[in-house]
């Protein structure tokens, strides 16, 4: 079933598809281009030309251990906020599914959290988790000290985990409600009569006929987790305290526009689009070869 | 095996009742039939009593407990979905052995009884497919197999044949008997289909827009339907129904100008306007100079191969007889029937019930506890 559009007039096709272009190639392929240019070259941090260094670049982060821990705290990172986000994501979405009172409402108020810029809803959240008069911190004046992300690195990792899971939600939630609404409700209900709790038809009945999308938003869910992190680390800790939330991405940050290594950065941020360009790889690989159920 | 009783038993959607009341006894180990058009209503009792549908006023007792509040996993049904609702994802196997794993059966007595099960439906060839890799035929069979692994106390079946194919369906039909006449569960199947229904039930609830109609034995239900909904929903072709009333005289006048003289009916009918019904079947065709021969002229004739549909006018009233004759009959041609009178049911108009002969009007439910 292939459907061909054919213009009689050759200037029209390249009119219509230009502005797309222009915006891929000039905010995509020519930063990408500039990226890898500078990742094989070692930049001067005041200007004035470049050597060929062919993988010195990269040599010399995979030798850096600090490195190795960034990436490490990443991978944490990723795990932490894709497994709590969509675990929350497909309870909600279990409720909701089952129709309980409300359903309508909620089905719009889970979503908004996707439309906040990570920035906002880091200032909201350092708010909330500030520990002298924050919602959370309230808790230091019944046991003092006990809540610090200031100065507690796994504290402020936790916040930004918890907030990063919190922003993903509304996504994971659409996905899920559509896939779990697609599954025939006598299903269920055959599930229930053949005594199924509703905990356990979960994990016996709507997980299993709804893999596709579980694997889909883990993919997309990891890739975020890679990639979006930036902004709200960026207002939240600065990568603080003592490096304890700096990952992949806000390290190359830090490396290239605080520490002007342009060219270590320029080979870190190649390796995380390598990392994402496997990951939508897999996606693109696997997603189709699932069986779809009628 | 076990009894269901419904006594006042409603359900309401927001503000509408869309079932009135329902007091019905089904005995223990009976096969029971709902029957009515789409939309009266039957699903959502049989969903009643699954429990996958609440009940808003009544109760429904199963063997004595009120299951009203009871989730569907503690009544003891056991229900085969019109969609069959097969789990798309297991095998035949781990389809009809799911309710024995949830219930906790060790592995080895599981195996053995699904094996058992799948025997007797002549399954066992087919236990590691996927449901996909099914005929709608087999797919059936796997519905019932994971019913019947359960060992209910109730078979419910939800219009379970309505996916297949006709001669499938015959077919099913004689195997779902057999199945009751050998397990003897209580079974309640709900049906469109009225010679499913006339074939397979003990007794059979006819249902009409949220109101039982009539319950009866499939016999009974033919013979004496109880309303004009029973009488004409029941039977094919279906019942003559004639509208007028009966004179003094002893003749009853319908359509424009017609007179059938029916002079021992016309005494406990005076009074009142009805429709009087008859079985095509039971409409004879006479000549013309048979005595109170109704005259009528062809409109036209279906061939059914052993006997043909005549359908005829007779004074603007329309007639189908069922005739045994061969000779030609072209539209417009004069014919003439005849009727007994213990063949003719009457129904008052004003509130569509059977009335009968001696001129008491017929209640609803009136065989219930036959």
């Amino acid at each position: 079933m292939e459907r061909r559009a054919f213009y009689r007039n050759p200037v029209l096709p390249w009119l219509l598809i230009g502005p797309q272009l222009l915006l891929v190639l000039v905010f995509f392929y020519w930063p990408t281009s500039q990226a890898l240019y500078w990742a094989f070259t070692l930049e001067q941090p005041w200007g004035g030309g470049n050597s060929w260094v062919w993988l010195d670049n990269f040599i010399a982060i995979f030798r850096d251990r600090e490195y190795w821990a960034t990436v490490v705290r990443s991978a944490f990172y990723a795990m932490c906020t894709t497994g709590l986000s969509m675990a929350v994501a497909l309870f909600l979405a279990c409720f909701v599914d089952r129709s309980l009172k409300g359903t309508k409402l909620f089905q719009s108020v889970y979503v908004w959290p996707y439309a906040i810029a990570a920035p906002a809803a880091g200032v909201a959240f350092r708010f909330i988790f500030a520990p002298q008069s924050g919602i959370i911190g309230s808790i230091n004046q019944i046991w003092p000290g006990i809540w610090d992300p200031s100065t507690n690195g796994v504290h402020a990792l936790a916040m930004i985990i918890i907030c990063h899971a919190w922003l993903g939600i509304g996504y994971n939630f659409i996905f899920f409600l559509a896939a779990l609404q697609m599954i025939p409700r006598s299903i269920t209900e055959a599930g229930a009569m053949d005594g199924a709790r509703p905990l356990r038809r979960m994990f016996d009945l709507q997980l299993p006929l709804i893999a596709p999308t579980v694997f889909f938003l883990l993919i997309m869910n990891l890739i975020s987790s890679f990639t979006d992190s930036f902004g709200l680390i960026d207002t939240m800790t600065e990568g603080g305290p003592v490096g304890s939330t700096e990952v992949m991405v806000y390290r190359l940050f830090i490396d290239g526009f605080r520490g002007l290594d342009y060219s270590g950065a320029a080979a870190q941020s190649i390796v995380l689009m390598l990392l994402v360009i496997a990951l939508t790889f897999v996606q693109f690989k696997w997603v189709e070869k699932r069986v779809h159920y009628n | 095996m076990a009894a269901i009783s419904f006594s006042g038993v409603k359900k309401r959607y927001q503000k509408n009742d869309v079932i009135h009341g329902v007091d019905v006894e089904i005995e223990a180990g009976e096969f029971v039939v709902i029957l009515g058009p789409s939309g009266c209503g039957k699903s959502t009792l049989l969903r009643m009593i699954a429990g996958l549908e609440e009940i808003s006023e009544g109760t429904i007792a199963i063997d004595g407990t009120v299951v009203n509040a009871l989730e569907p996993r503690e009544r003891g049904c056991a229900m085969v979905f019109q969609n069959y609702a097969l789990y798309p994802h297991m095998s035949v196997r781990q389809n009809i052995g799911y309710a024995l794993k949830v219930a906790g059966m060790p592995k080895g007595e599981r195996e053995a009884k699904v094996l058992k099960v799948a025997k007797s439906v002549s399954l066992d060839p087919y236990l590691d497919r996927k449901p996909g890799e099914l005929s709608g035929g087999q797919r059936q069979r796997v519905a019932m197999a994971r019913a019947m692994v359960r060992e209910p106390k109730v078979f419910l079946f939800d219009e379970p044949f309505s996916n297949l194919d006709a001669k499938l369906r015959v077919a099913m039909r004689a195997e779902v008997r057999n199945l009751h006449r050998s397990l003897g569960v209580t079974s309640v199947f709900v049906t469109h289909d009225q010679t499913e229904a006339m074939t397979l039930a003990d007794r059979l609830i006819v249902m009409n827009s949220g109101f039982v109609e009539q319950v009866g034995k499939p016999s009974e239900v033919y013979h004496h339907p109880a309303s004009l909904f029973v009488a004409d929903f029941i039977g094919s072709p279906a019942m003559n129904l004639v509208r007028g009333f009966f004179g003094e005289d002893g003749y009853f006048r319908h359509g424009k100008g017609g007179m059938i003289g029916l002079p021992g009916l016309a005494k406990a009918h005076l009074s009142r306007e009805v429709s009087i019904g008859f079985r095509p079947e039971l409409v004879r065709r006479v000549d013309a100079g048979h005595k109170g021969a109704i005259a009528a002229v062809v409109d036209y004739t279906e061939e059914l191969g052993a006997s043909r549909l005549v359908y005829a006018r007779a004074d603007g009233s329309p007639i189908i007889a069922v005739d045994g004759g061969n000779d030609p009959l072209a539209t417009g041609m004069p014919v003439h029937f005849a009727l007994s009178e213990s063949d003719i049911h009457v129904f008052d108009h004003s509130n569509g019930r059977r009335v009968d002969h001696d001129g008491r009007p017929v209640r609803a439910t009136t065989s219930v506890s036959a």
